[in-house]
């Protein structure tokens, strides 16, 4: 990878250990991806914010770096482990709470927005079309770069981070003209949300760095994060380009057949004890909906309802967290299903969702069953 | 060869065929390779230059690398075959050397060899 001679006299550790480190990890993460130079970028998104997944580790070393480290761009903040506001219902342990308190302090030290989403292109203004941004999380990526006109490579919560120090990373292949390896045609007739969570888990598993989608009609925005959501869990990929693509790429159906595989895999339980909405976070569009779906009925099980802060207080305003409050929602803002330590498995055995993102971490990190259903079938069967 | 990160060290070859997970099988205080499974399990990573195929696994194995670095039981340096970013970015963090060697280099090779690595160097591998 060539530097330029500013870039070669921070490797070197002329502007300090903070920006030496940051600068390995942008040269290490650009020689590990074949990129040839580094490029400026606009804004960042930051993963490695739960205590549950950096654990003491993480805390220590970004209580330590925060002493000095300054962002130098717009940088955003992934979900952490729980909701300040009502942690005390959920019965974590004090040295978790206090952990992350202190992962959010040091992120806050070093100017980073504290927005505890994995939503930022809802929450946040989209920059204009072709614009450079390095985002962490996975579903964002995707996001960004298939549907929001951005380009960000898959980044790392160490990559993205030592972006957000410099303003600067890699140029690797999804910054470019990226062309798939593979092609993936839609065959399944009218799909829900769960569907094109599936779509993506499965494009995830055969894509490299992108694939093409063929077959696909209009999707509402539901549909669209539950497909992005669902290729982030499942592997490197990160673009979907929507189109046949030409005629070497190898084609691949996603049919009934395929469908079903990926439910089984996902799919343990008939039931679920508690059901769970949101991953990725619910955005205030989502919201809305559910709040008019949920009109004069009431949910018969616990329903957790994960939503960014910012959404949650305009939700109050219009007044959709009353009407999903009486309904039985508990409404939980900078947190997420995916890698909560709020469900586990001592007091859980199944957990309900329409997530297929959600049902992955749940299954292999929370160590619960899961049971699928699509929005319009949880509501027709766990509410009256 | 291709340099992920870069440094000069002096060492004795600790070498797996088998890939690292770190996040998790690596005891971070001590560098004790605890996974009953692999091939240096009960082995430590201390202070040698550690040569194995790729790490595998969460990325936040990245912070581990960091932590045996700031233990005092992480390696001098790593070689491996494979660049994956768990191993990349948690040498970059620990300002650990790291290269990656195609595969008859790798294979060249053996445990308990004592080596000279300088990526500034034209030779950067020297077998002593």
């Amino acid at each position: 990878m060539e530097l330029t001679k500013e870039e070669e006299s921070a490797l070197k550790g002329e502007h300090g250990e903070i920006m030496q480190m940051a600068y390995r990890i942008l040269v290490a993460t650009g020689e590990a991806t074949d990129a040839e130079k580094l490029v400026p970028i606009e804004w960042t998104h930051l993963s490695g914010v739960n205590y549950n997944t950096i654990g003491d580790a993480g805390e220590e070393f970004l209580s330590s770096i925060s002493k000095d480290a300054r962002v130098k761009v717009k940088t955003t903040l992934n979900p952490m482990g729980f909701d300040i506001d009502n942690v005390s219902n959920y019965g974590l342990d004090e040295n978790f709470i206090s952990k992350q308190l202190s992962i959010r302090n040091s992120y806050e030290t070093m100017g980073v927005i504290p927005s505890f989403s994995c939503i930022p292109y809802e929450i946040f203004d989209i920059p204009k079309d072709g614009t450079q941004v390095a985002f962490a999380e996975s579903n964002a990526a995707i996001h960004a770069n298939s549907y929001d006109n951005l380009k960000t490579n898959k980044e790392s919560a160490f990559s993205a981070l030592a972006s957000a120090l410099t303003g600067k990373s890699p140029y690797s292949s999804l910054r470019k003209e990226d062309s798939p390896n593979v092609t993936i045609r839609m065959k399944v007739d009218n799909p829900n949300e769960l569907t094109y969570g599936m779509l993506g888990f499965f494009a995830g598993k055969v894509g490299d760095t992108s694939v093409n989608i063929s077959g696909l009609g209009a999707m509402d925005n539901r549909q669209c994060k539950a497909m992005c959501g669902g290729m982030g869990t499942s592997g490197t990929c990160a673009k979907f380009i929507f189109g046949e693509g030409d005629s070497e790429t190898e084609k691949i159906d996603f049919d009934e057949k395929a469908m079903q595989n990926v439910h089984d895999e996902l799919n343990t339980s008939e039931k679920g004890d508690i059901i769970t909405l949101g991953s990725p976070q619910l955005g205030l569009e989502e919201i809305s909906e559910l709040a008019g779906k949920l009109k004069g009925r009431t949910f018969e099980k616990r329903c957790m309802i994960f939503t960014p802060r910012t959404v949650k207080e305009q939700a109050r305003k219009i007044g959709y967290t009353n009407e999903l409050e009486r309904a039985g929602c508990e409404i939980l803002s900078d947190c997420c299903t995916c890698l909560t330590p709020l469900i586990n498995k001592d007091n859980v055995d199944a957990v309900t969702t329409n997530s297929i993102k959600g049902a992955f971490y749940l299954k292999n990190s929370n160590g619960v069953d899961v049971n699928l259903k699509s929005l319009s079938q949880i509501i027709e069967d766990e509410t009256r | 060869m291709k340099v992920l990160v870069s440094g000069k060290v002096q060492g004795t070859v600790l070498k797996s065929k088998d890939a690292i997970n770190f996040l998790g099988t690596v005891d971070k205080k001590t560098g004790i390779i605890s996974d009953k499974n692999h091939e240096l399990y009960q082995k430590s990573i201390k202070d040698v230059i550690l040569v194995f195929p790729s790490g595998v696994g969460s990325s936040v194995g990245a912070y581990t690398i960091y932590s045996i670095k700031s233990n005092g039981s992480a390696p001098l340096a790593m070689i491996c075959t494979k660049a994956d970013l768990t191993v990349a970015t948690g040498c970059a963090l620990a300002n650990i050397p790291l290269i990656i060697l195609p595969d008859e280099k790798f294979d060249s090779i053996t445990n308990g060899m004592k080596l000279t690595l300088d990526t500034d160097s034209s030779n950067p591998l020297q077998y002593q």
